[in-house]
C-alpha cells in the first residue's frame, strides 16, 4: 500500500535518511523503532510532505507521492498524529477535531467520524467544549490521534504516542491502537518504547542513524538478540 | 459638551479600530508587524477618490472598488515580497524591513500619480444633524460609527464562525500542525492580507469623507496610531484592537479639547507608553510562553 524506495533526506547538509526502504501492507500495524536521532520522525516528515527527499520514491497505492504538498497527502488518505501532540492549545476539543476534517466536505460522513472518535475516546466527548491546553497529557494524545482520524485516513501515522505518558496510560494508548487497527485502519507506529511497539505490531523495522538495520516479523524481532541488546535491555 | 467629545472620540476610535485590526490579523498569523499598512490605508482612500470624485460614481461604488482593489494590493504585497522570504526561511527582521520599504514604495507611487498636495473628498453620510434627546449628533459621525461597527462585527463573525476563520486561528496557534491538517497556509495568509487591506480601505475612505481631505501621506500618522491601538489592546487579539482603537480615539478627542490641538497626536502614544510599562502584553494580551 505504501512503499518507500531508497529515500535520502537531508536537513541542509545533514544526511538524515540514508536510503530507506519500507513497505506497509493494507491492514497491518507496522512499527518503526530506533533511538533518538535515528531518523524516525524524519521518515514520517518525508512521507507527509513536510520534508522533501533528495533521492528516492514514495509510492502510495502505486501512485508517486514523493513531492506532494502536505495538504494533498491528507486528502489522499495519509494522516499523521505528530510527535509531541501539537494540538491547537487555545481551541476547543471540538474545533481541534473539526480541523482534522478540514479537507472533507461531506457533512454526513464527517458526523460519522465524530461518532467514531467519541466512541474510541469517550473522554474527548466529555471534554468537547474545553480548550485543548487544559487537557492532561494523555487526553491531549487522544485528541491528537482523534484529530488525525477525522480526515478519514487509510493509513494512520503515529509519532511516539506513548511519549511522556504514565505506564498505565501507555498501556491504554497501545490498546486503543489495536482497536483502531481492528476498525480496518493501517497503522505505521513510530516508537522509542520498542518492547510495547513490537508487542502490538505485525512487523517491525529497526532504524539506526538513517538506515534500516533490521526488519522482520514483530514477534521475531522481540526475540532478536541484536534488538534486545540495543533497545530492550536484558529481559 | 462631554457627550459630544465622547462621540467624536468614538467615531475616530472605530476607524482606528478598523486599521488596528489589520495589524492584529497579520501579526496573529505571521508574528510580523506589517508597517506597510498605513500606506495601504492611504492607497484605499485614493482608489475611493478616483471612483467617487474623478469618475463621479456614488460612495457605495467607491467603497466597493476600494475594498476589492486594496484587498488585492494586500495580497500582492504578501505574494510578491513576503512569501518568497518565508520560503527562504529568512529572519523576521528582513520581513519587517521589507514592509517598511513597501510602505515607501506605495506612498511615493501615490505622490507620482496623484501629486503630493491635499485633495478634496466629498463629505459622506451628509444628512444634517440628528437629535436624540438633548444630544445632537452629526449624521456623518453616526454613519461612520455604524459602518465601522458593522464591519468589525462581520470580521469577528468571519474569524470565529467560518471555516477559513478557524483555519486562521489554527495557523496562529500552530502553523505546522495546521498544514498537517491539509490547510493551505499561504492561501490563508493571502486571505488575511485581503481582509487587512479591505478594512484599511474602508477606514481610509471613511476618514477622507470625515475630514474631506486626502493626501498620500495621510496613512503615516494614522498607521502609527492604529499600531499603538493594536499594541495597547494586546496585538494579535481582535477585540483588543477594537478597545485599543476606541481608547486612542477618545484620548485624542479629549486631549484636543482640554490640552489644545498640538497634543492630540501625542496623547495616544503617552497612553501607550504608560500601559506598556504597567502591562507589557497590552490590556487583553496573554503571556506568550515559547515552548522549545
Amino acid at each position: 500500500m505504501l512503499k518507500m524506495q531508497n529515500i535520502h533526506t537531508y536537513y541542509d547538509n545533514i544526511h538524515a535518511l540514508k536510503g530507506i526502504n519500507l513497505n506497509i501492507n493494507k491492514g497491518e500495524i507496522v512499527t518503526l523503532i530506533g533511538s533518538n536521532g535515528a531518523g524516525k520522525t524524519t521518515t514520517l516528515g518525508t512521507i507527509t510532505g513536510l520534508l522533501k527527499p533528495k533521492e528516492g520514491k514514495i509510492l502510495y497505492n502505486d501512485e508517486d507521492i514523493t513531492c506532494v504538498q502536505p495538504g494533498h497527502i491528507v486528502k489522499k488518505g495519509i494522516s499523521l498524529s505528530p510527535e509531541g501532540r501539537e494540538v491547537f492549545p487555545q481551541l476547543t476539543v471540538f474545533d481541534n477535531l473539526k480541523l482534522g476534517a478540514y479537507t472533507r466536505s461531506d457533512k454526513k460522513e464527517i458526523d460519522q467520524s465524530y461518532e467514531m472518535v467519541y466512541e474510541l475516546f469517550p473522554r474527548l466527548f466529555e471534554r468537547k467544549t474545553q480548550i485543548a491546553k487544559t487537557l492532561s497529557g494523555g487526553e491531549q494524545q487522544m485528541l491528537a490521534i482523534g484529530r488525525a482520524l477525522m480526515s478519514k485516513p487509510e493509513i494512520l501515522l503515529l509519532d511516539e504516542p506513548s511519549l511522556g505518558l504514565s505506564p498505565n496510560l501507555v498501556l491504554l494508548i497501545f490498546e486503543l491502537i489495536k482497536d483502531i487497527n481492528k476498525l480496518g485502519m493501517t497503522i505505521l507506529l513510530v516508537e522509542q518504547n520498542a518492547k510495547m511497539a513490537l508487542k502490538v505490531a505485525d512487523r517491525g523495522y529497526v532504524l539506526e542513524t538513517g538506515k534500516i538495520i533490521i526488519e522482520g516479523n514483530a514477534k521475531e524481532l522481540l526475540n532478536d538478540d541484536r534488538v534486545k541488546q540495543a533497545y530492550l535491555g536484558n529481559l | 459638551m462631554i457627550s459630544q467629545l465622547i462621540f467624536d472620540g468614538l467615531t475616530l476610535g472605530m476607524v482606528y479600530a478598523l486599521v488596528a485590526v489589520g495589524y492584529s490579523l497579520v501579526f496573529g498569523i505571521l508574528r510580523l508587524v506589517n508597517f506597510s499598512h498605513g500606506s495601504v490605508y492611504a492607497f484605499g482612500a485614493h482608489i475611493a477618490m478616483v471612483v467617487v470624485v474623478t469618475m463621479g460614481y456614488g460612495l457605495i461604488w467607491g467603497l466597493c472598488a476600494s475594498i476589492i482593489v486594496t484587498g488585492l494590493l494586500g495580497v500582492a504585497i504578501d505574494k510578491i515580497s513576503l512569501e518568497p522570504l518565508r520560503k527562504k526561511k529568512s529572519k523576521q527582521i528582513s520581513a519587517l524591513i521589507t514592509t517598511i520599504g513597501i510602505s515607501y514604495i506605495i506612498q511615493n507611487s501615490l505622490m507620482i500619480i496623484f501629486g503630493s498636495e491635499s485633495k478634496w473628498f466629498p463629505k459622506i453620510f451628509d444628512l444634517g444633524i440628528i437629535k436624540i434627546g438633548s444630544v445632537s449628533l452629526k449624521s456623518t459621525q453616526v454613519g461612520i460609527f455604524l459602518t465601522s461597527l458593522a464591519l468589525l462585527l462581520i470580521l469577528s463573525y468571519v474569524i470565529h464562525y467560518t471555516k477559513i476563520g478557524l483555519a486562521m486561528r489554527a495557523i496562529e496557534q500552530n502553523s505546522k500542525a495546521a498544514s498537517l491538517m491539509g490547510i493551505d497556509v499561504n492561501q490563508v495568509v493571502s486571505f488575511t492580507f485581503f481582509l487587512g487591506g479591505a478594512s484599511a480601505a474602508i477606514a481610509g475612505t471613511l476618514i477622507s469623507g470625515y475630514y474631506q481631505v486626502i493626501n498620500p501621506q495621510m496613512g503615516f500618522i494614522v498607521g502609527l496610531k492604529a499600531f499603538s491601538a493594536a499594541v495597547l489592546g494586546g496585538i494579535g487579539i481582535l477585540h483588543g484592537a477594537v478597545v485599543g482603537g476606541v481608547l486612542v480615539g477618545l484620548s485624542e478627542s479629549f486631549a484636543a479639547n482640554y490640552l489644545g490641538g498640538g497634543y492630540r497626536d501625542a496623547i495616544a502614544f503617552l497612553i501607550l507608553i504608560i500601559v506598556l510599562i504597567l502591562k507589557p502584553t497590552g490590556l487583553f494580551g496573554k503571556k506568550h510562553i515559547e515552548k522549545v
